[in-house]
């Protein structure tokens, strides 16, 4: 059991005040991503759970005990640190049982356990190494190793793919969500900057902004309603079009958002018109650049398209597919 | 003007002789060791601590405290030479034994000493450390398997310092310990040398070189510890 409960959390240095209440109820065994553009405040939040940053007010609880003022080492945590940090001098095996040795276990039961996570982890081979003989993804493995070997009950991860390559970054996601399902009981808080490991990881992900979360739910909630315009925006791929003028005040809403796969397109008639300014034709999908009175609009058709450069195209939204925001960029219902 | 020289240029190992046998070199070699091992060794460890102290602790003042060490590094150590020695004799049992001098040497080479290794300190990658709490460590571990390890550069370069200069300290020497025939360092030894050989250069000169010896292995067997990359592979892809 591990439920962490986060209470009006305020954090600044001196004046510049970085997490604006912050209030979150994360349950046990949850996979919880923190997502938000770079400078919002998502590493600093898990940090401060981590108890690395003190609180400047509010209250962390973590099983329904006030740890503020708990040391990183007492809170049943563990964090795999965006540069992974391993201990350079030390072998796999020590970096990994570093945490046991700190707790005064026996060799032979460090021995054991490391053993048992290296299995786990495919690093059994490695185990003698120093890091700087391992491949990023090792290391990463390796990262891994040192907090599940700990046996924590919270999980905290720092941006953990960003240092991997592309293919390494889809294998390792699946490894860690793999993980995840190997441990239905440990609460994972996972921060990105990435909507697809966001999208991919979450049970629920909580989109932060300027310090302050700007909406929590299940990623498909984020997707099919989302509150706001800053999240109406930064969730999903390419961005959502959000129309204003016109055509929103036709819906009766100051802003009119409608997702790029989300148009019916013709060449005779639709709802608004424009000209194909640019097209990514991948295969699998085709994105289309609009220039229409209402600005830069993207549509996206499947498979390939009939369209081209400078071709006129007329667009529909799909009627239950469009999002509705006011004037205060807050969603009607 | 010319020299005629009566006798001819001849290669000898005489004044090598001369100088590590008859002179008390023997035993000033030996006094040079007494006095320079501890005064790089004791420096070297509380520095270490202070040095992880100032760069790593949450401290009331520590940034004045950091600011008050540079400032020592300006301090002629001749200004301290008086009150130290009244210091010394106040209290009986310091003045003129090896203890004092070792302490003095340590007082002397503190200040750079924490500067140099706070510097490299605190240059190290602050994920480590944190790393290293949240895995429960507790500072004195922290500072025992991290952090010590990690800055041998800095030890080893600080150790040299340190031995050279207290190797070829003769200021220090003169007025902690004294000159009574058993308590001679070598750089004092080498003095009385020239003072009572008057120009005898051929015995400064084979002298000199067996001064020189000492820092020579010490500085060969430290080198290895200046190693680059001691890092690779901790943080980041590199």
């Amino acid at each position: 059991m591990a439920d962490i409960k986060l209470t009006n959390l305020n954090k600044s240095y001196g004046a510049v005040h970085i997490l604006k209440d912050v209030n979150l109820d994360i349950t046990s065994g949850e996979f919880m991503v923190f997502v938000g553009p770079s400078g919002c405040g998502k590493s600093t939040l898990l940090r401060s759970i981590c108890g690395l940053e003190s609180i400047t007010s509010g209250t962390l609880e973590i099983d329904h005990a006030v740890v503020n003022e708990v040391p990183p080492s007492k809170r049943g945590i563990a964090m795999v640190f965006q540069s992974y940090a391993l201990y350079p001098h030390m072998s796999v095996f020590e970096n990994i049982g570093f945490a046991l040795e700190n707790q005064g276990l026996p060799r032979s039961e460090i021995r054991a356990r490391v053993e048992k996570v290296a299995d786990l982890l495919q690093l059994t081979p490695y185990l003698a190494r120093l890091p700087k003989a391992l491949s990023g993804g090792q290391r990463q493995r390796v990262a891994i190793g040192r907090a599940i070997v700990r046996g924590a009950k919270v999980f905290l991860f720092d941006e953990p793919l960003s240092n991997l390559d592309a293919a390494l970054r889809v294998q390792t996601r699946m490894e860690i969500a793999k993980l995840k399902r190997s441990m239905p009981n440990t609460t994972m808080i996972y921060v990105t900057h990435d909507q697809v490991e966001a999208m991919t990881l979450a049970d629920r992900i909580v989109v932060l902004q300027a310090g302050r979360v700007e909406q929590v739910g299940t990623p498909m909630e984020l997707y099919d309603r989302p509150g706001n315009l800053f999240v109406a925006s930064f969730i999903g791929s390419p961005k959502m079009n959000l129309i204003t003028g016109a055509p929103a005040a036709n819906h009766k809403a100051h802003t009119l958002g409608v997702r790029p796969e989300h148009f019916t397109v013709s060449k005779t008639e639709g709802v608004l018109s424009g000209t194909v300014d640019y097209t990514e034709v991948l295969g699998s999908d085709s994105f289309l650049y609009v220039a229409t009175p209402h600005g830069l609009l993207t549509v996206r058709e499947e498979g390939k398209t009939s369209f081209r450069p400078g071709d006129a195209i007329h667009m529909t939204p799909i009627a239950d597919k469009t999002h509705r925001f006011g004037e205060d960029g807050q969603r009607l219902a | 003007m010319f020299y005629v020289s009566s006798v001819p240029p001849r290669f000898t190992t005489e004044n090598y002789s001369i100088v590590m046998f008859s002179q008390g070199i023997g035993r000033s070699f030996v006094n040079s060791l007494t006095v320079t091992i501890p005064a790089t060794i004791i420096p070297i460890l509380i520095a270490a601590f202070a040095a992880y102290a100032l760069a790593w602790m949450k401290l009331p003042g520590r940034g004045f405290i950091i600011a008050v060490i540079v400032g020592l590094l300006v301090v002629p150590l001749q200004m301290s030479l008086i009150p130290l020695l009244k210091m010394y004799n106040a209290t009986g049992f310091l003045s003129k034994t090896y203890l004092g001098i070792w302490l003095a040497h340590t007082g002397f080479g503190l200040p750079f000493a924490i500067y140099l290794l706070r510097s490299y300190i605190a240059g190290l990658p602050k994920d480590l450390i944190e790393s290293a709490q949240v895995d429960g460590a507790n500072d004195f571990k922290i500072f025992r398997r991290i952090i010590l390890p990690l800055s041998f550069p800095a030890l080893a370069s600080f150790a040299i310092f340190q031995f050279l200069w207290v190797w070829n300290d003769l200021l220090v020497a003169m007025v902690f310990l004294g000159s009574e025939e058993d308590k001679r360092v070598l750089t004092f030894q080498l003095n009385s040398l020239l003072g009572s050989r008057g120009g005898n250069w051929d015995i400064l000169t084979a002298s000199a070189f067996i001064t020189i010896i000492v820092p020579l292995i010490v500085f060969f067997s430290l080198q290895r510890y200046f190693v680059r990359g001691l890092l690779a592979g901790s943080v980041k892809g590199g």
